[in-house]
């Protein structure tokens, strides 16, 4: 194993860390709702009366802070560049998969195993040993 | 009350996942590539978020109920089934093409371009796919009575 070291932002990370988990505490602290983006967007494919609006209200200030971050300053490098048809078979199967795994990197990875949930750390076992097996197939095996 | 505070919730955590720099899918990759150059960055995030959340969650189910007194909706779902398993290591395959998981491209969603539009657009279609498929069950669930012998 080598370590990137140029690439490493451990304070910056470890800050905007500490922002989700604060974000997590509000949601079940004042709405009594966990902090899942997976299981926030597909609540709403379910649409159930008095459980719509603060889909939406958190949905909408994910979406809209990085308009507001462009306000103060640059956001950080992003590099994306795949073809449409990766970028399609990609999301359709984070769709699918988070919804029969009923959560997320969020949910299951921070929600869940803040509250030491056995079901969210396999959950998150599972698909943290199954991103590096793809990495390693596409960047060593195919790639390579 | 509780619109604004979902809001801000969601300003909170977009926010910093833009500071963690979990919105850039290389980013996210290179901590998947364990065999390459490894950027250890995104297990900073994981720590820092479970540790400031298990003190809310802590918190909020010493309480038992929210703090404007509303209902706590915990998942109450317990084992492990193959229904978990499955659907997690299918996410992960996913997670691993591209390097984004729902949250970082929702954050990423009115910055990134076509490519992250692509993705929304696809994770939202694998999502009611789901749901279609689950109502399909459902259906056949209560047209099929329980243990009813086969083939007759």
């Amino acid at each position: 194993m080598q370590i990137d070291w140029t690439h490493f932002t451990p304070l910056a990370s470890l800050g905007g860390g500490i922002l989700i988990g604060l974000a997590a505490a509000l949601l079940l602290l004042a709405n009594g709702r966990v902090a899942g983006i997976s299981g926030i967007t597909g609540g709403l494919l379910r649409p159930a009366r008095g459980d719509i609006g603060w889909r939406l209200a958190f949905l909408l200030g994910l979406v809209s802070a990085p308009l507001a971050w462009l306000v103060f300053g640059a956001m950080p490098p992003s590099q994306i560049d795949y073809t449409p048809a990766l970028l399609t078979v990609s999301g359709l199967l984070v769709g699918i998969g988070t919804r029969y795994g009923s959560g997320c990197t969020s949910g299951h990875g921070v929600c869940g195993i803040a509250r030491l949930s056995p079901r969210a750390l396999a959950a998150t076992a599972c698909f943290v040993l199954a991103g590096f097996v793809t990495v390693f197939v596409m960047r060593h095996v195919i790639g390579g | 009350m509780p619109l604004v505070t979902a809001f801000l919730a969601g300003i909170l955590f977009s926010t910093g996942l833009i500071l963690s720099g979990m919105t850039n899918p290389a980013k996210v990759l290179a901590f998947l590539d364990i065999t390459g150059r490894w950027d250890p960055s995104l297990a900073f995030v994981m720590v820092g978020a479970i540790l400031v959340a298990a003190v809310g969650y802590r918190y909020a189910g010493a309480r038992g109920r929210s703090l404007f007194g509303g209902q706590l909706h915990l998942p109450g779902a317990v084992g492990i089934d193959r229904r978990l398993l499955l659907g997690s290591l299918t996410f992960g395959a996913g997670w691993g093409l591209v390097g984004y998981c729902p949250g970082p491209a929702l954050a990423a969603l009115a910055v990134g371009g076509r490519p992250t539009l692509m993705f929304v657009g696809a994770m939202i279609a694998g999502m009611t796919l789901f749901e279609v498929l689950e109502r399909l069950a459902s259906v056949r669930a209560e047209r099929m009575p329980p243990h009813a012998p086969a083939g007759e």
